[in-house]
């Protein structure tokens, strides 16, 4: 704003505000074209923008604000109905004026934006209303919204049978008007049974409604007099401000630790409980609801499927949920991005969805939540899905991955390529399916403030795209936890429980598969990572007692060996110095009570960097197996079982539900078939190395029986194993045609050819409950 | 770096040696502060100080030199400096006096001078008694790679 003085600056501020609610009040319009209170607002908005700019003397906003009005006033009058055609030329009024405002706020003046062409649409749009198109235009009911509060008396029906009729009673007295009472007359010719004044009264009731909303709504007016505008730029100031006090609250409490002083404890003491509030607070003036990005989605939707010819439903819930300032900015481009992309690639036309038996209009449902301190987007919606096939020829088509590397990829890695690095074109990758418009920037948005992006699809049926953000940036809770001497923060975003393993468990409760650290937490194999371990320190992994810290990346679980674990507490985010940069296991740091400074650590990068969760897309091409793979392939998490005689076999770590050990003397007979108890129940036992005739298998007698529990169709099946060997994550080659049954696929396992169970078959047709001979006959 | 034109220079000890940073780059000068070391980063950093609420990165001005380890017992002093991306701390045996020199006592690096050292050192002001090498502070503080 270069010479507008203060006057204009609050026009053109409120007139903005005013602007975003008339779009929304236009498209509300559109859907319920009776709906007075919307009319009423939007005539406000254009009569305000009429009135100040013709008061600055703006006088080519002026007249389009005033054909506008009429327009408007027209509708408002019951003497035209809304349809497309005046919605959108009152929609490009909106933009025009917009525009116009945008020119005064750069200049001060109000530029030579040509309006003449608007402004004879508009008023093309008012003639048809002198033909009176519409009923009789006493037989609309008159909202007035000036008018006062009628009296609550007014409508008292009075049963007088001679003298004047009890409608020119009323009108006599002023308490009803001759249209009123014509009205009703008619509504009586129309069959209404109820007398003329009890059909009066229904109509002052109507009023007394609507004055109530009035009052409602300047009561709320009255609200926004209480509040005041203010800069950003302080908010953010206050911020890094409250963000220091913080630390220093958090000195000074540890100070007290060590101090006998009552009176300083008790100052102390308040300090905190102040400073936590005023941080709640100069967070929550930060906070703004989602709906604030929201509301300009309707029209964004409402334009682009009226562009590509398609109806399109939106829905939203959650609008109200708040999420700091920073970070609405931050996201308002990516959710644009993929409410765009849900419409153009989504959904399909009204044909193509009639064909596959789908209402014609797409349903496009944005919801927000928050869950775990996070904040979470999804945009979904019900259109053809994305096809994974056509992802991975377009993205070798595009050069962004080579055939053999693309054949490789499972169904998850590759949708991800949707938002690969050049991949993204605005070409459609088939009629049916096809996003990506920058989808790289999208992630690359939502990666750079702490947030996720991932994506749900499934053919025919439609796409939901899933993003994760943190509440806020600056300040977070954390955990704190040392080791090798030196405290670590982990946000507790991150965080899913403590496991603290004492004595005899600590010293058998990790177990090594194959090398790799796991431990039986509920019955289900954790991956361990030793922090030590991974911060170069040694391991530190056989003591006395191990605290694990459960821990989520990347939809992955694992747990990370720390030597104390703290407490908890709320950490200021400091960057690192950008020696650190490649310091890809931490996050930042931050100053900790006693004036030192703590390391944050960065629990995606140490997931990554212990290799417990792959890293991306880069991981799985990287890995170079043999060329062969280009029959259809997935990359699945293995558990390795050995089957005695040195021969292994693979099963699909989704199929297994625990790992456990039974003495072989508490394994009984039932029904002709090995059994033990187990949880209460009767676990049916199958030697795998039987079923699968390679015979042997059997351990030692005093040797536990290494079972590996399967559970499907709400039954558990356990699978006697030689040994548990390792876990693997590897590419399968799926069975063709020429399978054989039992057997899911096979793949290159350290080197070996290893044959991945189909466990399910191989339960059904050993099925223990039935009464296969085959089975008996083994023993 | 070109020769330096500045006439004051704060002069520090690295093992034998005598080395000066021009007054104008050094903020300020602090004794020994906790330091949190950072695991797997390049050799040089040391770790991290709290600066009266900023974390600054402190370099080792010895492993970046390649001289030999400081004792244990010996605490480095942190010469704070400001650069380009920011301030740092460079550490160093003790802190001398801020001499003034006269820049006809100006010599390229001497030939006894070798290695890492040869690279980050412009020249050498021969004073009474010693040599004050003058440390290319941009240079040191851009870290070599890791080995």
């Amino acid at each position: 704003m270069s010479e507008v003085d203060e006057i204009v600056g609050e026009f053109l501020v409120e007139s903005y505000e005013n602007l975003d609610q008339f779009d929304d009040d236009l498209l509300v319009l559109e859907r319920d074209p009776g709906d007075l209170e919307v009319i009423g607002s939007i005539f406000r908005t254009i009569h305000t923008v009429k009135g100040t700019s013709g008061f600055f003397g703006f006088d080519h906003l002026e007249s389009l604000a005033h054909v506008a009005e009429n327009l408007l006033g027209r509708v408002r009058d019951g003497e035209l109905a809304v349809n497309e055609s005046i919605t959108s030329a009152l929609l490009a009024t909106g933009d025009t004026i917009r525009r116009m405002l945008a020119v005064i706020e750069r200049t001060g003046e109000e530029g030579d934006e040509d309006v003449s062409e608007l402004v004879a649409l508009l008023a093309a749009l008012v003639e048809p209303a002198e033909t009176p198109s519409v009923d009789d235009p006493v037989s609309m009911n008159e909202p007035d919204l000036s008018d006062g509060e009628p009296d609550p008396g007014a409508g008292e029906p009075t049963p007088v049978e001679d003298g004047p009729r009890i409608g020119e009673l009323l009108v006599a007295r002023g308490t009803a008007d001759v249209e009123d009472v014509e009205l009703a007359a008619r509504e009586q010719e129309f069959g209404d049974e109820r007398r003329l004044g009890e059909i009066l009264v229904g109509q002052m009731e109507d009023e007394v409604e609507e004055a109530l909303g009035q009052q409602q709504r300047e009561s709320q007016r009255g609200l926004s007099d209480t509040k005041i505008r203010v800069d950003v730029g302080l908010l953010d100031e206050l911020m890094n401000l409250v963000g220091e006090l913080v630390l220093a609250r958090n000195q000074i409490v540890q100070l007290v630790g060590d101090e006998q002083d009552s009176q300083f404890a008790g100052a102390s003491q308040r300090l905190n409980l102040i400073t936590t509030e005023l941080q709640e607070g100069v967070m929550k003036t930060r906070m703004q609801p989602i709906g604030n990005v929201w509301n300009k989605l309707p029209r964004v939707v409402r334009d682009l499927s009226l562009n590509c010819g398609k109806q399109v439903d939106l829905h939203m819930v959650g609008q109200e949920t708040e999420l700091d300032k920073t970070i609405i900015e931050a996201i308002k481009d990516p959710l644009t991005h993929l409410v765009r992309n849900a419409v153009d690639h989504g959904i399909e036309d009204p044909e193509t969805r009639a064909a596959a038996g789908k209402a014609e209009a797409g349903k496009l449902v944005l919801r927000a939540f928050h869950e775990g301190g996070q904040v979470n987007i999804e945009i979904a919606d019900d259109g053809g899905g994305i096809d994974a096939a056509a992802i991975r020829a377009k993205a070798v088509d595009k050069g962004v991955i080579t055939p053999e590397q693309a054949a490789k990829l499972g169904e998850r890695e590759a949708l991800h390529l949707i938002f690969a690095p050049g991949f993204s074109t605005a070409e459609q990758v088939t009629n049916v399916s096809g996003r990506g418009v920058g989808m790289d920037v999208v992630r690359t948005n939502i990666e750079r403030i702490g947030g996720t992006v991932d994506v749900v699809t499934e053919l025919g049926v439609g796409t939901t795209f899933k993003v994760k953000i943190p509440l806020t940036l600056a300040i977070v809770p954390a955990l704190v936890i040392a080791t090798a001497g030196n405290r670590y923060a982990i946000p507790q975003l991150s965080l899913i429980e403590l496991v603290r393993l004492e004595g005899e468990s600590a010293r058998e409760g990790i177990e090594l598969v194959h090398g790799a650290p796991v431990h039986r937490l509920r019955g289900r194999l954790l991956p361990i990572v030793d922090l030590a371990e991974e911060l170069g320190s040694g391991s530190t992994i056989d003591r006395d007692v191990i605290n694990i810290v459960v821990l989520h990346a990347d939809g992955q679980h694992f747990g990370l060996i720390v030597d104390e674990i703290h407490d908890t507490q709320e950490i200021v985010v400091k960057p690192l110095g950008s020696h650190l940069k490649d310091a890809s296991l931490f996050a930042g740091a931050t100053i900790m009570g006693d004036g030192n400074v703590a390391l944050i650590l960065d629990v995606l990068g140490t997931a990554q960097r212990a290799r417990v969760v792959a890293e991306g897309r880069e991981r799985a091409v990287v890995e170079d197996e043999s060329a062969e793979a280009l029959a259809d392939s997935e990359r699945r998490t293995l558990l390795l079982v050995g089957l005695g005689d040195d021969r292994r076999a693979a099963i699909a770590l989704s199929e297994v539900e625990r790992l456990e050990e039974f003495s072989q003397d508490a394994v009984e007979w039932a029904g002709g078939r090995e059994v033990v108890q187990y949880r209460d129940d009767i676990l049916s036992l199958l030697r795998l190395a039987t079923v699968l005739g390679i015979g042997g298998g059997f351990a030692e007698p005093d040797e536990p029986l290494n079972v590996v529990v399967h559970g499907s169709h709400g039954r558990s099946v356990g699978l006697v194993v030689g040994q548990i060997l390792d876990i693997v994550e590897q590419e399968v080659t799926l069975s063709g045609e020429d399978a054989r049954p039992g057997l899911l696929g096979s793949a290159v396992v350290q080197g070996r050819v290893t044959d991945v169970l189909d466990v399910d078959a191989l339960v059904a047709a050993n099925d223990p409950a039935g009464t296969s001979g085959s089975y008996a006959g083994a023993f | 770096m070109t020769t330096p034109t500045a006439k004051q220079f704060c002069t520090f000890q690295l093992a034998h040696l005598t080395f000066g940073i021009e007054v104008d780059r050094v903020q300020e000068v602090i004794r020994t502060l906790p330091m949190t070391v950072v695991p797997l980063a390049n050799d040089v950093v040391r770790g991290l100080i709290n600066l009266r609420g900023q974390i600054v990165t402190a370099l080792d001005l010895r492993r970046r030199l390649s001289l030999e380890p400081r004792a244990d017992d010996e605490q480095p002093m942190n010469i704070v400096v400001r650069t380009s991306t920011g301030e740092l701390s460079l550490l160093v045996d003790a802190i001398g006096d801020v001499v003034d020199v006269d820049e006809a006592t100006f010599e390229g690096p001497p030939e006894t001078l070798d290695g890492v050292a040869r690279e980050l050192i412009v020249g050498a002001y021969k004073l009474e008694g010693k040599l004050l090498l003058v440390l290319d502070t941009d240079r040191a503080v851009q870290l070599p790679a890791m080995a």
